[in-house]
């Protein structure tokens, strides 16, 4: 049971990511984008970074990546999938969540710690989670604008599991650091196994780091794995 | 023989360009008060080998839709440059 992470070249977060899973008690270890079949995996993580320098588009080459094409079809059977930060980027421009992330509201790269505010517990990040319940989590991002023209039915559906918020759970314009429709800041797809959010909870995981609200995000998802052995 | 496009990729009307309403906004500030709104894009200047313009044109539009573009929030144009 190990969850692949896959590094992409420009992918920095990897070694953050694998550390917070160990902690959550799960196996975890790096695949280098050029793998072509992560059958076995317990699940998958695409973790945050500049994969192919976000030429282009975020994520816009890194989708063809040769990894891609077993990441597409594992977490079409259901493989508890999650993307972080460049790695949300990754999974919209690969379909496999709709929507896309555009530049900052205020056109800034922003690196801070931003509070959000969980919307939905049924998805892989945030089952642990309870509704309401606000965490602080750094974000670090320029393309953390969350977009899309089918909104009302992403809303409709349920699909969003996180806004920014101010500390004590309000949502509205001003809390919303980086402009996303609706202060989007993390989705699921309908069937529930694919999320991607913009902050990154792994950094956000033991009290030397700041916080360790992160963590009730990073344990719902080790929860979650699949019980495939590796 | 060797043809050249320009491909232009825009935000699709109605979603936020911050980059565009951001120089929109710095337009006005400057006193062109009948700027009504920027919209930001890219363009590619694309050489390629193709026996007919159609050829060309149907290669590009397959290019646009798997990875110039993003069909999900962005339009995109062909012309040929002479």
């Amino acid at each position: 049971m190990t969850v692949a992470v896959v590094v992409f070249p420009g992918t920095n977060c990897e070694h953050d990511i694998v550390h917070a899973l160990h902690l959550a008690g799960a196996d975890a270890e790096l695949v280098w984008h050029t793998e072509t079949d992560l059958t076995g995996a317990s699940g998958i993580v695409l973790p945050g970074g500049f994969a192919h320098g976000d030429y282009l588009r975020t994520g816009a080459i890194a989708r063809f990546s040769p990894v891609m094409d077993s990441v597409g079809q594992l977490a079409s059977n259901g493989l508890p999938t999650i993307g972080i930060c460049n790695g949300f980027q990754i999974l919209c421009e690969a379909g496999l969540l709709p929507g896309a992330l555009v530049a900052n509201r205020d056109l800034k790269f922003i690196c801070k710690p931003v509070h959000v505010r969980v919307e939905s517990t049924d998805s892989v990040l945030t089952r642990g989670a309870k509704v309401g319940q606000v965490l602080e989590i750094p974000l670090n991002s320029y393309e953390g604008n969350y977009i899309a023209r089918d909104i009302d039915a992403i809303e409709t559906e349920g699909d969003v599991i996180l806004r920014y918020s101010t500390a004590d759970g309000k949502v509205d314009a001003s809390a919303s650091p980086n402009g996303s429709m609706n202060s989007i800041a993390g989705i699921t797809n309908h069937a529930r196994n694919i999320a991607g959010l913009m902050p990154h909870p792994e950094r956000a995981c033991e009290p030397i780091l700041g916080s360790s609200d992160g963590m009730v995000l990073i344990e719902g998802f080790v929860a979650s794995l699949s019980a495939v052995p590796a | 023989m060797t043809r050249t496009y320009r491909v232009t990729v825009t935000r699709k009307p109605g979603l936020s360009d911050p980059e565009g309403a951001t120089t929109s906004k710095a337009l006005n500030d400057l006193g062109f008060d009948q700027v009504e709104s920027v919209s930001f894009g890219r363009t590619l200047t694309i050489d390629i080998e193709a026996p007919s313009d159609e050829e060309a044109r149907a290669q590009l539009e397959a290019m646009c839709g798997m990875l110039l573009a993003n069909p999900v929030i962005e339009d995109h144009t062909i012309e040929s440059v002479p």
